[in-house]
């Protein structure tokens, strides 16, 4: 039977926040697809059989081939759709390394980081804020170096790094009410602020990242989901 | 040969990840100036272009740095257009990060759990890494080369397994049985290492062997100075 459905499908969560990286890219380039929206407790048959190594989301699936691991699917995007919307990656090497360097840096540091402040897993809260509220310094100087005076890592478009740090981004606020403590300071990191503001009230953005609101209650549902005795 | 007198190339003689970028290097046919750093005591050249993690290797050229290995050999790539290593295909390029990424980040974990750890812990990370090895296996069914007929980028991310997973089971003594279980990649070892490029750069055995042999003996658990 021929498949009826969009060419790009888009296997994720609305939860989760590394889903939300490819639906940015998809935005950014006007690409049309369908949402295949993952239960967190229950895997899919389609997430197992399009990515058997990992088992996570996202996955893109083109053209019924599937695309695994959130920043490898924002190139693809970048690389598939040349002809629409600005580029993702910056042109020049150089840049393009920066891009990718902090996008690794970002992804090795904040999510544990992140983890341990939220407190599913034990660790130590004031350490793990001090290297966060650390990293975010390296970060801002990052970003001015990066932006050459433009608001995005990008430059005046939202580009590869603003997507890949986006995704960590949007768990600060859910991170700081869950434990009740500050780590986005505009006195200490007044670009990454500014910066944060108008990422998240991008168009290609606000309407696909999940609210503060939705990531504590995600948060709390798992916790407790996952503490419950075993019957 | 490519004359680029700009090139310098910061690293360590055991360490896979620094192999990795001079392997691209070599293929491509760029001249570079090597620098040998004592990791028990970095240079300043090192800290001034690595403040962030501080570990080798480092690429400098033209007087940018550029760190962490896969960056690097994308730069490489991106910057010195002969000789091609990864694919012009999106889909297949998507394919040679997946596995690179896969091996540096997942085959690495389990590798290091296996050369540090000890009995039941030790026993779980080698069944972790032969899981690990059947995916690589099955993705090498019907090719010479993770790349096709050539070496190319995911060979060069997988290329540390070719040889310092030996080095690893004989310093920590584990076997990870792919010559029996794996034929695909036990096949691929071996041709890997046969590459002119690869074999005339790789660092000697034994005293590979007694490095982490010692290293292991340290007893710490912490990452290994590179990436």
């Amino acid at each position: 039977m021929a498949d009826l459905g969009k060419e790009v499908k888009l296997v994720g969560s609305t939860n989760s926040l590394f889903t939300c990286r490819p639906r940015v890219a998809l935005n950014l380039k006007g690409v049309d697809y369908d949402f295949l929206q993952e239960k967190w407790w229950q895997k899919s048959d389609l997430l197992l059989e399009s990515n058997p190594v990992y088992k996570k989301m996202p996955v893109l699936i083109h053209n019924n081939k599937p695309v695994c691991e959130s920043m490898i699917i924002v190139e693809y995007i970048d690389e598939t759709w040349t002809s629409k919307g600005p580029s993702i990656l910056p042109s020049d090497p150089y840049d393009r390394a920066m891009s990718r360097f902090w996008t690794a840096y970002s992804d090795d540091k904040f999510p544990s980081l992140l983890r341990v402040l939220m407190g599913p897993i034990p660790g130590d809260i004031p350490e793990a804020r001090e290297q966060f509220v650390a990293s975010l310094q390296l970060l801002e100087a990052a970003l001015k170096k990066c932006s050459k005076g433009k608001i995005f890592f990008g430059g005046d478009n939202i580009g590869y790094l603003d997507i890949a740090l986006g995704s960590h981004f949007g768990w600060i606020e859910a991170t700081e009410k869950l434990a009740g403590i500050r780590l986005l300071e505009k006195e200490t990191v007044p670009r990454l602020v500014e910066w944060s503001e108008h990422y998240f009230a991008h168009p290609a953005v606000k309407d696909i990242m999940p609210t503060t609101e939705e990531l504590v209650a995600f948060v709390t549902e798992v916790k407790s989901t996952l503490s419950a005795p075993a019957k | 040969m490519v004359a680029s007198a700009a090139v310098r190339l910061f690293g360590m003689w055991a360490s896979p990840a620094v192999r990795r970028v001079e392997w691209a290097l070599k293929l491509k046919g760029i001249e570079y100036e090597y620098i040998e750093e004592d990791l028990s005591n970095k240079s300043s050249s090192l800290l001034e272009f690595n403040p962030i993690n501080k570990q080798v290797p480092v690429l400098v050229h033209n007087c940018n740095p550029i760190v962490e290995s896969l960056v690097i050999l994308e730069y490489i790539d991106e910057t010195w257009k002969e000789n091609p290593i990864l694919p012009v295909d999106p889909l297949e390029r998507a394919k040679a990060r997946f596995w690179a990424t896969f091996v540096d980040v997942k085959c690495r974990e389990e590798s290091r759990k296996a050369f540090f750890m000890e009995g039941e812990e030790k026993e779980k990370a080698i069944e972790n890494l032969q899981v690990q090895l059947k995916a690589l296996d099955e993705e090498l069914e019907g090719k010479k080369f993770f790349s096709g007929d050539h070496i190319g980028y995911t060979d060069l991310a997988v290329g540390w397994m070719a040889f310092w997973l030996g080095v690893a089971e004989e310093a920590a003594g584990f076997k990870a049985n792919y010559d029996v279980k794996f034929p695909n990649f036990s096949r691929w070892m071996k041709d890997f290492l046969a590459e002119p490029v690869i074999k005339d750069n790789l660092p000697p055995r034994e005293k590979t062997v007694e490095f982490f042999r010692a290293f292991k003996q340290l007893g710490s658990c912490t990452k290994v100075n590179q990436k």
